[in-house]
């Protein structure tokens, strides 16, 4: 019997790993809410209203995790038991601390004299070092099978993710 | 006479009967009804022919109410009890409603959502929709012939919990089973792709009366996914009049109109407003009660000149919602116009030129929204078979979160999230020993609580005294199909569960919709227990016929103990459902609900099981 406690790649019928047909991702992930959205129970009895509330919003929370390579890092971690303590362990290497200090110090800068340009060009960068992190990933996780040089990667990318945030609220404080 | 009708020997009869199910589009300035007959969608009209409601409802000293046009004709003869856009209050506090000042109403000066005083006492917004969605209903019943089995109602996307929850609400009051709560621009965009087959990234920019939705969506076959949306929730073609109306203001020398002055004066704005879309220049003539004379006349190049701002106020969140989505305007296919506001040429040539494309206009932009909702009310009905369905995948536009220590907020469900979605938060203990705690629920996107939308707040009781820090309160947030939030909490180490009682910040608690409910049945109990029999016998038939259905294709899903089991609760439910003891049917529903659980998941799983073999045999293929 499915339940609600199976892994997502379980639930997708996709294998365990970090590399993932995202095609394939979506078209099973459509294929289950074309099943199990609510809509399709509006008219049935509450048991089945519940059960479909409860599936539905299993099946978004696991495409959720699965499409994006952070999450899914973080989740993949978390499968194979390993806490990737991201408010304790902030051990990085020198030159990773370097390049955010200067990123951040850019962020602030831009963001005092309220130039869209440079936030956007610090956008690009960022995005650009994010691509190179999870390509590393999917070697780290996949072939190499090194979780703990993987969880590594996994911080760095949570803080990538946070400083994209920023930019993103920095873009968006300046038109309002 | 109706004829009788006879099928096709060999045929089948229908295996279900069709079930009447409309949408509606509750509108700021107009509200519709819709429905699909004989797979046609179409707007039901009223006994004169018209289909626009004016959302207007105006109650008067003798107990009556009116609504729609003829509440509207007397708006300027009985401004205080003649309430409009009323749509604009809902879910809303007194100081949130803008231009205030301008409004003829007598406002109660409450905590909570704004109430209005007039003859018939003071009226939540709440009663007030009601008024306007028990004509529609009653309109839908006549021109349909029978009960609603249900309504889809629709929403601005941009419409946050309280103003979700003040909607449903009114559907309730006005004795309308709600199917769903649906966005506008969701709603429009069904209709669109689906009349048009369209696929590809789509935007809907919708203007209405008093409210703005932008969403960005995806459309592949058969599935119509919000990728972001954003809006505001306050700014509509009302807006607009407002700018003329003080251009006419200043214009014609007039400081302090009186209440019915002023309704005269905005309701010229809104036809001279509307004239302006056609013609290049409109005169102004009125002679006010005061005795004074307006004798003017307006370019639209000044019209478009003192409303650019607002237009300008309609891109932002249009910036955002692509934003977010991760798209370039120009990766958008094409832009739907929706809502009646949109037919101001210089709205349209803005976003023409923000897109870089003309955008679409051939939908009547008035009608749109409710004709996608009454597809999608079909098709929530079980009118339509499984195969040819669609698959809506639809977001919350607002972030939701908890206020934590120093007024900031700890977002738990993240804008645009797909729902229906739950997320969990830790908590713990500020002080040694302490054994409650009170959560704050906020909607927003800035960081402090002051600049969010409270919600609501409860207390849980009961957590046994630890050190500080030890307590793990896990707080669980689910938002449903409709896009309503409902939390939990609970302590993770004893299992505590919260004994949560949510005051609502701008809603109504449940017992106030219960007064309201009484006081609609004007003390006539008979009536009231007559229709909660009959909710509970309809209830009940539908559980009935949906289990027999499911039976039929799905019986070797049970064993024989399982089967007898079943089919003796399906008759006891029968024999109840034929007496006239609602309570005895609520507990018979209960228990069925109960006996059925186990078939409902193995169904549920034998499904799921199905949508992924058909999944690989496809790759196979490939």
């Amino acid at each position: 019997m499915l339940d609600l406690k199976q892994d997502f790649f379980a639930l997708f019928g996709l294998p365990v790993g970090f590399s993932v047909d995202m095609d394939r991702l979506e078209q099973a992930y459509l294929d289950i809410q074309g099943k199990v959205h609510p809509d399709r129970f509006a008219h049935l009895p509450d048991a089945d209203k519940r059960l479909s509330m409860q599936w539905a919003t299993h099946a978004n929370e696991a495409f959720r995790t699965l499409k994006s390579p952070l999450a899914r890092g973080q989740y993949l971690l978390e499968l194979k038991g390993i806490d990737p303590a991201f408010e304790t362990n902030t051990a990085m290497s020198p030159a990773f601390l370097m390049e955010q200090m200067e990123w951040r110090e850019a962020l602030g800068e831009a963001r005092e004299a309220a130039d869209e340009e440079v936030l956007e060009e610090l956008a690009r960068r960022i995005r650009h070092s994010n691509r190179g992190l999870i390509e590393q990933l999917a070697v780290q996780f996949d072939q190499q099978g090194d979780l703990e040089v993987a969880a590594d990667t996994v911080r760095r990318l949570k803080f990538l993710e946070k400083l994209q945030h920023e930019i993103n609220d920095a873009l968006t404080a300046l038109e309002s | 006479m109706a004829l009788l009708q006879i099928s096709e020997p060999g045929m089948s009869t229908e295996p279900h009967q069709h079930r009447l199910a409309v949408g509606i589009d509750l509108g700021t300035t107009n509200s519709l009804v819709a429905t699909v007959r004989n797979g046609v969608a179409l707007c039901l009209q009223n006994e004169d022919g018209r289909m626009l409601l004016p959302s207007v409802v105006q109650y008067l000293a003798d107990g009556q109410i009116v609504v729609g046009r003829k509440a509207h004709a007397a708006q300027a003869v009985d401004p205080r009890n003649t309430i409009v856009s009323v749509k604009r209050f809902m879910g809303r506090g007194l100081k949130d409603v803008s231009h205030v000042e301008t409004m003829p109403y007598d406002f109660v000066d409450a905590e909570g959502m704004v109430r209005l005083r007039t003859v018939q006492g003071v009226k939540s917004p709440v009663e007030v929709s009601a008024e306007i969605l028990k004509d529609l209903r009653v309109r839908a019943e006549r021109s349909l012939g029978g009960e609603l089995t249900g309504a889809v109602i629709t929403v601005p996307a941009y419409f946050d919990d309280a103003q979700r929850q003040a909607t449903k609400d009114a559907a309730r009051l006005s004795g309308l089973n709600v199917l769903r709560l649906l966005n506008e621009p969701t709603a429009a965009a069904i209709a669109y792709g689906l009349e048009n087959a369209s696929e590809g990234i789509y935007a809907v920019y919708d203007l209405g009366g008093g409210t703005f939705d932008i969403s960005v969506l995806r459309l592949s076959r058969g599935v119509f996914e919000v990728v972001a949306t954003n809006g505001d929730a306050s700014l509509g073609g009302d807006d607009f009049d407002h700018r003329l109306f003080c251009w006419m203001l200043d214009n014609a020398g007039i400081s302090l109109p009186s209440d019915r002055d002023a309704r005269r004066l905005l309701m010229k704005a809104r036809e001279v407003k509307e004239r302006l879309s056609l013609d290049e220049s409109v005169p102004i003539r009125m002679t006010l009660d005061s005795g004074d004379e307006v004798d003017l006349s307006i370019d639209r190049a000044v019209f478009v000149d003192i409303t650019r701002p607002l237009v300008a106020k309609t891109l932002k969140p249009v910036k955002k919602a692509l934003r977010d989505a991760g798209l370039e305007p120009d990766q958008v296919k094409g832009v739907v116009m929706v809502g009646g506001a949109t037919r101001m040429p210089h709205v349209q040539q803005a976003v023409g030129e923000f897109f870089g494309r003309t955008p679409l206009t051939n939908l009547d932009p008035d009608t749109v929204v409710a004709i996608g909702a009454a597809m999608q009310a079909n098709v929530l009905a079980g009118n339509r078979a499984t195969e040819d369905e669609w698959l809506l995948l639809d977001v919350i536009p607002l972030s939701l979160g908890i206020e934590t220590m120093g007024g900031l907020v700890e977002k738990i469900i993240p804008r645009n999230a797909t729902i229906p979605t739950a997320r969990a938060q830790d908590f713990t203990t500020f002080k040694d020993g302490q054994t409650a705690m009170s959560f704050h629920v906020v909607q927003g996107e800035r960081e402090l609580v002051s600049a969010c939308r409270s919600l609501a707040r409860f207390e849980l009781r009961g957590i046994p005294p630890m050190v500080a820090g030890a307590a793990r309160i896990r707080v669980t947030f689910q938002v449903d199909a409709d896009g309503l939030l409902s939390v939990a909490a609970r302590e993770q180490t004893t299992g505590v569960e919260a004994r949560v009682e949510v005051k609502p910040s701008y809603g109504l608690a449940d017992h106030e919709i219960a007064d309201m409910l009484k006081a609609g049945f004007d003390n006539a109990r008979d009536d009231m227990e007559l229709r909660g029999l009959r909710e509970q016998q309809v209830e009940a038939e539908r559980v009935v016929e949906a289990t027999e259905r499911a039976l039929v294709a799905d019986a070797v899903l049970l064993n024989e103990s399982e089967r007898e089991a079943l089919d003796a609760a399906i008759a006891a439910l029968r024999t109840a459902a034929q007496g006239q003891d609602a309570r005895a049917i609520k507990i018979q529903l209960e228990a069925f609900n109960r006996a059925s659980n186990e078939f409902a998941s193995r169904r549920m799983d034998k499904s799921i099981r199905e949508a992924l073999a058909g999944h690989r045999i496809d790759d196979l293929r490939i």
